[in-house]
């Protein structure tokens, strides 16, 4: 079977590095960027790099339909709206980065599964990507009552559309905690920290569980670590897992794999790594409805 | 004092909210209502009610709050018959549903508190505040630790949101006050806002410090009731009344009635002296978040280390407020590390 062809939509930071991981795989073909700013950084590397390029937005699809089966949109919430709409009549898979959450949430490693139907896909937020699987690891083994997760990512690496709509990070994030993670109740925290050199993306969680067993909890922490590895690489626990009474504590770290961000914006780069996972799940079962 | 600035004084009372850390949140209900009577009996013109971290702070990350915020905030409200209650929200921890729920209990004023450098997240809260009609405030935290020209930008982007002040926020208690007094004047030469001081007393300097911001055109001013606040509190407010009233300056504040509930009322709510011991002034000296105090120690005992190794580690990393869960994660390493050099 041949490679399911893909396109992006938004050539800003997060676009331009999923170009860079779509480019390593083995289940997804590139063939289009797709952005409104025709100077655009991101655009011109598109260019250079032999992909077709559109710098009339969603129109430049919308004229090639064969272009792609596969959509990524890293635009906003906003756009995304409009964007759903014309893939959606044109019968494309989309993939939604932004926080538009029209389709189901996705955790590449939690609840794939689930969603194989779908024909639009919410990636939820960095920290949720980050953080979920191991509420839903420790939820597995130990049903959690309560998750809190703390996202801290480097200053450096917030964009001004995370910045204008922080609450949608903590409120969103909170959603896929309990949604997907499977705790009964969640919270999110997000703090940007300006320090230079930059700050190496940090995720705290806390669960608070109605069965303690330090041994199968840790367990299932070090085997859900093991399994994000796999399209993340840089993301790693920082210590071992703390216990205290009913509650387990997890400290992360995501070290990006540094295609167009440093390696110190893991937040970014595990948005990025795990939509192409989800749009590889996709392709390898070959859900073509086009 | 010959004051840069003609508009009157407006005293915030903080110990409610700041003091929070000191009480690791357990205020109750009564202490809250008894509190806010006796301040607002006094002519205190602003009291803070909220969890220490802001509204939705009560978490495993910062600490649960005993008493639901938005129950003592209601219960400020209905104490209060002329003071002000105001609320603290951090974006990243709390949003504008926990804003919206406070101004529909009556809370008037809402201080949006970011990281001195990271203004453009409180976009959305200050312009909410405004839109509810609440008077919308900026806090700058942590100012000692940016650069007078970065403060000046981010405090004008606040004011672009729709602030109606911006203070000065020495979270650290660290800034000295030839600091205090570059950046007030800087502030003043650049906003057509009100400009604030919020200090805390690590090194002893909360009062002299704000007398500072007072003569360089600070008309905002913080202060908690017996240094009821992070580390080792913030500008004794009863203390800072009696010295503007021997300068000549009027806050219209009960300077007695402030003593009583001081003794009386406050006091009693103290978990311990706010005096200025050794993990408070460490914070002062390396420039770390004030709120860190309590989680330090415990910490420290926990791994069997010197909590003041863990607060100077974490001024070094660059470790910023909300970040509590580092502190863990501090202790833990440094732990480690003096084990494997026995070893």
């Amino acid at each position: 079977m041949g490679k399911m062809k893909a396109a992006i939509i938004g050539s800003g930071n997060i676009g331009t590095d999923l170009m860079y991981k779509l480019e390593r795989s083995e289940w997804l073909e590139l063939t289009a960027m797709v952005g409104i700013d025709p100077n655009s950084e991101g655009l011109e590397r598109a260019r250079q790099r032999g992909y077709a390029t559109f710098s009339n937005g969603i129109q430049g699809l919308e004229e090639n339909p064969n272009l792609a089966d596969i959509v990524f949109d890293a635009t906003s919430a906003k756009a995304h709206v409009k964007h759903n709409e014309v893939l959606q009549r044109m019968g494309k898979m989309v993939i939604d980065l932004t926080p538009a959450a029209i389709g189901p949430f996705l955790s590449p490693v939690v609840n794939m599964g689930q969603h194989m139907d779908a024909r639009n896909v919410n990636m939820i937020t960095c920290g949720g990507q980050a953080t979920i699987p191991i509420v839903h690891a420790v939820n597995e083994v130990a049903n959690v009552s309560y998750a809190e997760i703390v996202a801290t990512i480097s200053s450096k690496s917030a964009g001004p559309g995370t910045r204008a709509n922080i609450d949608e990070f903590t409120i969103t994030t909170r959603r896929g905690i309990e949604e997907v993670g499977g705790a009964a109740r969640g919270k999110a925290l997000i703090i940007m920290n300006p320090a230079d050199p930059p700050f190496m993306m940090r995720d705290t969680v806390y669960c608070e569980v109605e069965h303690m067993d330090e041994a199968r909890i840790s367990a299932a922490i070090h085997a859900m670590v093991k399994r994000v590895q796999d399209y993340v690489p840089g993301y790693r626990l920082k210590q071992e897992p703390i216990f205290d009474g009913n509650r387990v504590t997890t400290f992360l770290e995501v070290e990006g794999a540094g295609d167009y961000f440093e390696p110190y914006a893991g937040n970014l780069d595990i948005m990025t790594a795990a939509a192409v996972r989800v749009g590889e799940d996709i392709a390898r079962k070959g859900v073509h409805h086009s | 004092m010959i004051r840069k600035s003609d508009k009157p004084l407006q005293i915030t009372e903080v110990s409610l909210r700041d003091g929070s850390h000191a009480v690791a949140h357990q205020f109750t209900e009564s202490q809250i209502r008894s509190a806010v009577r006796a301040l607002d009996e006094a002519g205190v013109h602003n009291i803070e009610v909220s969890h220490g971290d802001g509204l939705g702070g009560s978490t495993l990350q910062y600490g649960r709050s005993l008493i639901d915020e938005m129950k003592l905030i209601e219960a400020a409200v209905e104490e209060s018959k002329q003071s002000r209650i105001a609320v603290l929200l951090l974006p990243g921890i709390g949003t504008v549903h926990e804003l919206k729920q406070a101004h529909s209990l009556g809370a008037s004023l809402v201080r949006v508190a970011t990281h001195v450098t990271e203004a453009d997240v409180s976009a959305q809260h200050l312009h909410m505040a405004r839109e509810l009609g609440m008077e919308a405030i900026g806090f700058l935290m942590m100012s000692h630790s940016a650069p007078v020209a970065k403060l000046v930008e981010q405090a004008k982007l606040m004011e672009s949101y729709g602030a109606e002040a911006v203070y000065v926020t020495d979270s650290a208690g660290a800034l000295l006050p030839h600091q205090v007094k570059e950046r007030i004047e800087a502030l003043r030469g650049s906003l057509s806002i009100e400009i604030g001081f919020h200090a805390h007393n690590n090194l002893s300097l909360a009062v002299a410090n704000t007398l500072v911001a007072i003569e360089e055109g600070a008309t905002r001013i913080d202060g908690s009731v017996r240094c009821l606040g992070a580390g080792a509190g913030n500008t004794q407010t009863e203390v800072l009344v009696a010295v503007l009233q021997k300068m000549g300056i009027n806050t219209g504040i009960d300077l007695y009635r402030m003593m009583d509930l001081a003794e009386h009322i406050i006091g009693p709510m103290l978990h311990r002296p706010q005096e200025i011991l050794t993990g408070s002034l460490v914070m002062g000296y390396a420039g770390v978040y004030s709120s860190f105090l309590l989680h330090a120690e415990r910490a420290g005992k926990r791994f069997g280390i010197d909590s003041r190794d863990i607060l100077v580690e974490l001024g070094r990393r660059g470790i910023i407020g909300g970040q509590e869960d580092m502190i863990l994660d501090v202790a833990a390493e440094l732990a480690h590390k003096s084990k494997s050099e026995v070893l």
